[in-house]
């Protein structure tokens, strides 16, 4: 129920629009648009008399033969894979864990949000230092006073990308668990009396009940994690600068480095329009696997 | 009954073993920032320190600069969540209240713009900037950041406003107010609750951001925390325990934030997705 407005509202409406649409175009759609825009042309700031060329979809083809942007893409696709699948396992536990009753149960909340409260670098500092091959607590833990077995994870290509997931789970896994968790507390008691009734155990009841009515908030953790995975930058700048031999060069890393590093515009904004397709793409399967059901929850409230 | 007794047996050591894997690996580089440099280097490493020493947190402060970052994380920061709130409140009353054609279209090419991964706009921000000469400026990083921010305060608020009963609102009309009236004097007030979460959302995500921080902001009298954090130079070893200091910095507010709203920051991080 509501008064109708009045032509003049509806004008003062749109202008309430405006400073919003100001910089979203100016700071997002327009630098979209222009980085499509310069991967059509070579630009090398190094080598300015090369001038600025039309080169169409060159830096494309380039792309895709140069095993660099190859691995990075490769890099990039299982650090997704792993980080994610991990951190939604561990959010589900944690989610399943804090929504029993017990005492102190605030404090564990405010706990487990520390590391997601933490700035990306801090914790890449922290993990940095954790996987230190002499001072770490990592080589502390796993072989105690026994140095001559300590390993400088971050040296090793296998290891190197296991620690950046690693800390990326430590740091976001919290993150995945209060967006199950709020699923988690819609799910109606009565559901569980009526399976207890019935004889059905607490892992049946985990199994056949919580899990298939938690599906929309799973996924809905997965899709939040996905987006930000593909975004990964700040623990690799601060572990592993892309390395050891290009092991945990992902994308975001590998564009940074092409367009500011190395001056190399032209390919550099490639890389950038194929990381948005991507992410577009996947956003888009994500959108069609829930069904739009979180969007048409949210037309009624509007 | 065994089985009521086992289960919270299991329960209370799985807690324990959250809480230990949420908190003690923060914990432990946090005390780094109380050891002397003998002891944060010491094979095989110590968890606690023997002997408490200030060293780390004064070099931190007065070599380091730390209270310079510190100035400029709060400036932008702050600057960017007020701008932030302003600007996104503007934009999600008539989202959320008027009728506004192709509404749905709008709001989700705004949450679009929210997720574009960073790089995809980094080249062009930066140009655009330099054009402005606005590289190792503040504004140069607030506008960026509130690009970056806006979509998901939009989101936010015009949940909470989209929920406001629209008796009063009716009655103010009636009365003559204007729209912006309305939404200075009605809808603000009682959407506090949802504007505080949007505003501390935007406060944490640009207190932590680190790509755009580094890329426009290339001069340490600019720089924040993130960045300097990041880029503390080492001399011949790594200045841990600084480093430490400065993290244990650039962290207290957040975990206080955490720490005493936490309702209010999980409402906002699962604003409507999973509301029934």
């Amino acid at each position: 129920m509501r008064t109708p407005y009045y032509g003049a509202d509806r004008v003062i409406g749109y202008l309430f629009f405006l400073p919003l649409l100001i910089v979203l175009l100016i700071f997002s759609f327009i630098p979209i648009a222009y980085s499509f825009f310069l991967s059509l042309y070579q630009i090398v700031l190094g080598l300015p008399r090369l001038g600025e060329n039309f080169v169409g979809l060159a830096n494309y083809e380039k792309l895709l033969e140069d095993p660099a942007a190859l691995n990075s893409l490769e890099v990039t696709i299982i650090f997704v894979c792993f980080s994610t699948v991990l951190e939604v396992c561990v959010g589900l536990l944690m989610a399943v864990a804090i929504n029993e009753s017990f005492r102190g149960r605030g404090m564990v909340r405010a706990a487990i949000l520390i590391p997601w409260a933490l700035p990306t670098v801090v914790a890449s500092q922290l993990w940095r230092f954790a996987f230190n091959d002499q001072y770490g607590i990592v080589n502390y833990v796993c072989f105690g006073p026994d140095i001559a077995h300590y390993k400088a994870w971050l040296a090793d290509p296998f290891s190197a990308l296991i620690a950046i997931m690693l800390a990326d789970v430590w740091k976001t896994s919290s993150f995945a668990g209060l967006i199950i968790l709020a699923g988690l507390q819609t799910i109606p008691d009565e559901l569980y009396e009526a399976a207890r009734v019935d004889g059905a155990n607490a892992f049946q009841r985990f199994l056949f009940i919580t899990l298939p009515l938690l599906k929309p908030s799973i996924l809905l953790a997965l899709i939040f994690r996905t987006m930000d995975a593909f975004r990964v930058f700040d623990l690799v700048f601060v572990m592993t600068q892309g390395g050891p031999a290009d092991a945990t060069n992902v994308l975001q890393f590998y564009g940074y480095k092409k367009l500011f590093d190395e001056g190399m515009v032209g390919i550099g904004s490639a890389v950038s329009v194929m990381v948005f397709i991507l992410v577009l793409s996947v956003s888009i399967f994500y959108l069609n696997l829930v069904g739009t059901t979180l969007l048409k929850k949210k037309e009624t409230l509007l | 009954m065994t089985g009521r007794k086992g289960h919270r047996l299991i329960l209370g050591a799985t807690i324990a073993c959250i809480v230990l894997f949420s908190v003690a690996p923060f914990a432990w580089f946090a005390l780094l920032a109380l050891k002397s440099h003998l002891e944060i280097t010491a094979v095989p490493p110590a968890i606690f320190p023997r002997h408490i020493s200030l060293e780390a947190i004064s070099a931190a402060v007065f070599k380091y600069g730390l209270l310079r970052f510190l100035k400029n994380s709060v400036l932008v920061a702050g600057i960017t969540t007020a701008v932030c709130v302003a600007v996104g409140t503007l934009a999600a009353y008539p989202l959320a209240r008027l009728p506004i054609k192709f509404k749905r279209t709008i709001l989700l090419l705004i949450l679009a713009a929210g997720m574009f991964p960073q790089i995809s706009i980094a080249g062009p921000v930066w140009r655009i900037l330099r054009a402005l000469d606005w590289l190792n400026t503040y504004q140069g990083l607030i506008l960026p950041y509130l690009a970056l921010t806006l979509p998901i305060t939009v989101w936010i608020l015009s949940n909470f406003f989209g929920e406001l009963p629209g008796e009063l609102e009716e009655a103010a009309k009636i009365d003559g107010a204007s729209l912006f009236q309305i939404l200075c004097k009605i809808i603000v007030p009682l959407a506090v609750p949802g504007v505080f979460t949007a505003g501390i959302l935007t406060f944490i995500y640009c207190w932590n951001e680190f790509f755009f921080a580094l890329l426009i902001m290339t001069r340490s009298d600019f720089q924040t925390l993130p960045v300097g954090i990041a880029l503390f130079p080492g001399e011949y070893t790594m200045p841990w325990g600084e480093i430490a200091a400065a993290s244990i910095v650039t962290t207290m507010p957040l975990i206080l934030l955490a720490v005493f709203f936490q309702k209010r920051i999980i409402s906002g991080l699962t604003a409507g997705a999973v509301r029934g």
